[in-house]
């Protein structure tokens, strides 16, 4: 089974007073609010690495924050992401005038074993190992205050890959700093994988009944990417859509290699953009993606095994001649069925 | 995230229990287990006997905090608004630590329904409800 990748955002948990918006998902805040926020993730795929790329956005207030994002693998590199990064992706996939452009940005047991941890101006990220109960017990030490629904949704990831992202982010740090509402801290991991996956189901983490996910995930690979679940498929249960799917064009491209920290950017790629627009309940999957071109996501990275439904959705090849055996097995069995009434079988004994 | 899950075996019977301490002379103490799992109550509803002291062993099996209070609904109501952040000198109002098993001992001297919940914020909404018979 391949090992993947991406992380995606974010759970959203909290420690004090409301303050920063965290990127990807819901806050959770100390009266058990939850903040609904439309958030931007780009999970670049290269060489067998992953670029997980969001931002931290200061929302005002005071205290402290956190989040915790599931991670497919230890991170190789967490560093300040590049400055437009997010925000080119937008212009290319959803051109607007500069005007809404700017507001729009600036609205926007045991113990687990400590990996790394980096400052990146008032984030502290933390680097985790452990299982969801660890992780969660360390939440707690480290004054997270976890929804109810989080120790499932800790193991449902803790069971396929036990790492995980903690940031914390210190509202009086980021006003002292002199960071406005709208400011946004990137931040870039670079986690090597052998394909990616982002997590889409952790951005349901503390919702209620009702609520919605609302999400933009970029995904820039080297060819056409394979998706479980496939956007307007049945699995996705209506929640993702295909918005966007076409080679990048060379002057995104370059745009983006200009960036800090993006000169990993391939001369040619691919660049999808799934909007995720779904009830908190139905969302319980990630995203898995093929970008290897063998066209068979993991059923697994998408969260689908051991307890998910189907392992492959059908393909309307496969589809056809599952309804074509239907169609010839049933009257069959029916037939069968009146011929063993007729002879005035009822049921045989088993043994004699 | 409202899951509304089914709850298969809710209910179950726990009048049966051990006969803890206090067996022969007086009346049989009973102990009744309730396991809380991905925060929910396991069992969510649960049958004793008016006039006996129960025994409640408290499981909390997640890495969050949890807390089992149970009363009538203007009890629950004042707990719903209330600002304790832990709870420990009524045996009615038990705090559970993550990782943590607790006992308190309670005697329901009138028959009825009454509820046990978990007041922290969002926990009721999840489903962190169950129901005690008194009969």
């Amino acid at each position: 089974m391949r090992r993947l990748a991406a992380p995606f955002v974010a759970l959203a948990l909290t420690l004090a007073l409301a303050g920063p918006t965290l990127a990807c998902g819901g806050l959770i805040g100390p009266n058990g609010a939850v903040n609904l926020l439309r958030t931007t993730t780009l999970a670049g795929y290269h060489d067998g690495v992953e670029h997980y790329i969001t931002a931290f956005e200061f929302a005002g207030g005071g205290g402290a924050f956190g989040s915790i994002i599931p991670l497919p693998g230890v991170p190789s590199s967490v560093v300040k992401g590049g400055d437009w990064t997010l925000q080119r992706l937008v212009r290319e996939t959803d051109p607007v005038p500069a005007e809404a452009l700017f507001f729009a940005a600036g609205a926007a047991a045991d113990r687990a074993i400590v990996l790394q941890q980096v400052r990146i101006d008032a984030l502290d990220i933390t680097i985790l190992k452990g299982g969801g109960a660890e992780i969660g017990v360390w939440a707690k030490e480290h004054g997270f205050s976890l929804p109810p629904d989080a120790p499932e949704v800790l193991d449902f990831y803790a069971e396929r890959s036990p790492i995980f992202l903690a940031a914390s982010f210190d509202a009086d740090a980021a006003a002292e700093r002199g960071q406005a509402v709208g400011d946004g801290t990137p931040v870039h991991l670079t986690i090597p994988t052998a394909n990616p996956w982002v997590p889409l189901r952790i951005l349901g983490l503390g919702k209620v009944a009702g609520e919605t996910v609302q999400a933009d995930v970029y995904l820039l690979t080297d060819i056409r990417p394979t998706l479980l679940p496939g956007p307007n498929s049945l699995l996705a249960k209506g929640g993702l859509e295909l918005a966007h799917s076409s080679a990048a064009s060379d002057l995104l491209l370059s745009d983006l290699r200009s960036d800090t920290g993006m000169e990993w950017v391939p001369q040619r790629a691919w660049l999808t953009k799934i909007a995720i627009d779904a009830a908190a309940e139905d969302l319980r999957f990630d995203l898995a993606i093929d970008a290897s071109g063998a066209g068979r996501p993991s059923v697994r990275d998408a969260g689908f095994a051991p307890f998910g439904p189907l392992p492959v959705p059908p393909s309307s090849s496969t589809l056809w001649v599952l309804l074509l055996a239907g169609a010839l097995i049933l009257p069959l069995g029916g037939a069968w069925l009146v011929v063993a009434a007729t002879r005035g079988g009822g049921s045989r004994p088993l043994a004699s | 995230m409202p899951r509304h899950r089914v709850r298969s075996a809710v209910t179950t019977l726990l009048l049966v229990a051990g006969l803890a301490a206090g067996c022969g002379a007086g009346t049989p103490q009973q102990r009744v287990e309730i396991v809380i799992h991905y925060s929910t109550f396991e069992p969510t509803e649960v049958t004793v006997a008016r006039g006996v002291p129960i025994t409640f062993v408290l499981v909390n099996q997640d890495p969050i905090d949890h807390e089992w209070l149970i009363g009538d609904a203007a009890f629950h109501e004042r707990h719903r608004q209330g600002t304790e952040a832990r709870h420990g000198d009524r045996p009615n109002e038990v705090s559970l630590p993550a990782l943590t098993t607790a006992e308190t001992t309670l005697t329901f001297d009138e028959p009825g329904t009454i509820l046990y919940v978990c007041h922290f914020p969002r926990h009721e909404a999840f489903g962190m409800v169950g129901t005690l018979t008194v009969v």
